[in-house]
């Protein structure tokens, strides 16, 4: 659990080692198409809802969509080749379609789901269903 | 060149001659480097890092490249499933070429650094003709 933040290097670290903690996670693995099709996710839990984390770099938004169903996320789109004129040096970057769907194993809200594509991450809240909360049980 | 089928390109770590007193893993950002007359076009993608946390320099004919995500929208996040980790960025290129330091334009776009590095006068390209 991340929840010291004292120092900021510290944060780093101590935030690197728990998501390298959590690489052989089987949280997902019978829910998602095989781990390690483009684009790269992290899930995190906040509070009761569920943060899916993606990378995307240089994707325009428009081209870029998000479809939801029931406990489904799907993540398609296209990340288009913008060649600057000149000499080639280097190509490190690549181009292409890419279409993934995830599914998280518990219930979602579909309609409270929110997405947010800033400086090349897009960040999915995707909140948990009221009937799939959890409830205090009375003692009688 | 074809599209694509995208696929994953792992995460590579920077390696620095100095070692860093920072603890933390520092990574490589993937870059497209072209070449024009005028200028250098360097291209690199940095996910999560705005376009205040960027620093970018020349000295002694080495291009420096740093870039700081914001730690802060992790706080108080439990990882579930992890694919991919995340770290601040930073990547150095030895430049051929003169480059006038006045001019160098940087434009961050959702993640991407673009870097107009344009060449000195000496440096350009002369045409020579032949008698």
């Amino acid at each position: 659990m991340i929840t010291a933040f004292t120092d900021p290097f510290d944060a780093l670290l101590s935030l690197q080692r728990a998501l390298e903690a959590r690489t052989t996670s089987d949280w997902l693995r019978d829910h998602s198409a095989s781990q390690g099709p483009f684009p790269p996710i992290n899930v995190f839990q906040q509070g009761d809802d569920i943060l899916a984390i993606v990378e995307l770099p240089g994707i325009d938004k428009d081209d870029l969509q998000i479809q939801a169903k029931e406990n489904t996320i799907r993540i398609s789109g296209r990340k288009t080749m913008k060649y600057p004129d000149g000499s080639v040096h280097r190509r490190e970057r690549m181009f292409g379609d890419f279409d993934r769907t995830l599914s998280i194993p518990i219930q979602l809200d579909p309609d409270g789901i929110k997405a947010e594509y800033r400086d090349g991450v897009l960040a999915l809240v995707l909140p948990r269903a009221e009937r799939d909360k959890p409830r205090n049980i009375h003692i009688s | 060149m074809p599209e694509q089928e995208l696929l994953v390109q792992k995460k590579r770590e920077h390696e620095s001659r100095d070692e860093s007193t920072v603890p933390a893993r520092i990574f490589v950002p993937t870059a497209d480097i072209y070449e024009t007359p005028d200028a250098l076009n360097v291209i690199l993608e940095m996910p999560g890092v705005e376009k205040t946390n960027v620093d970018i320099e020349v000295k002694d004919g080495v291009l420096r490249v740093d870039g700081r995500i914001d730690l802060s929208k992790y706080r108080g996040l439990q990882p579930l499933y992890v694919e991919y980790n995340i770290g601040h960025y930073a990547r150095t290129f030895q430049l051929s070429n003169k480059i006038d330091q006045d001019k160098i334009a940087a434009e961050m776009k959702d993640g991407v650094l673009s870097l107009l590095l344009p060449k000195a006068e000496e440096a350009k390209p002369r045409t020579i003709r032949v008698n």
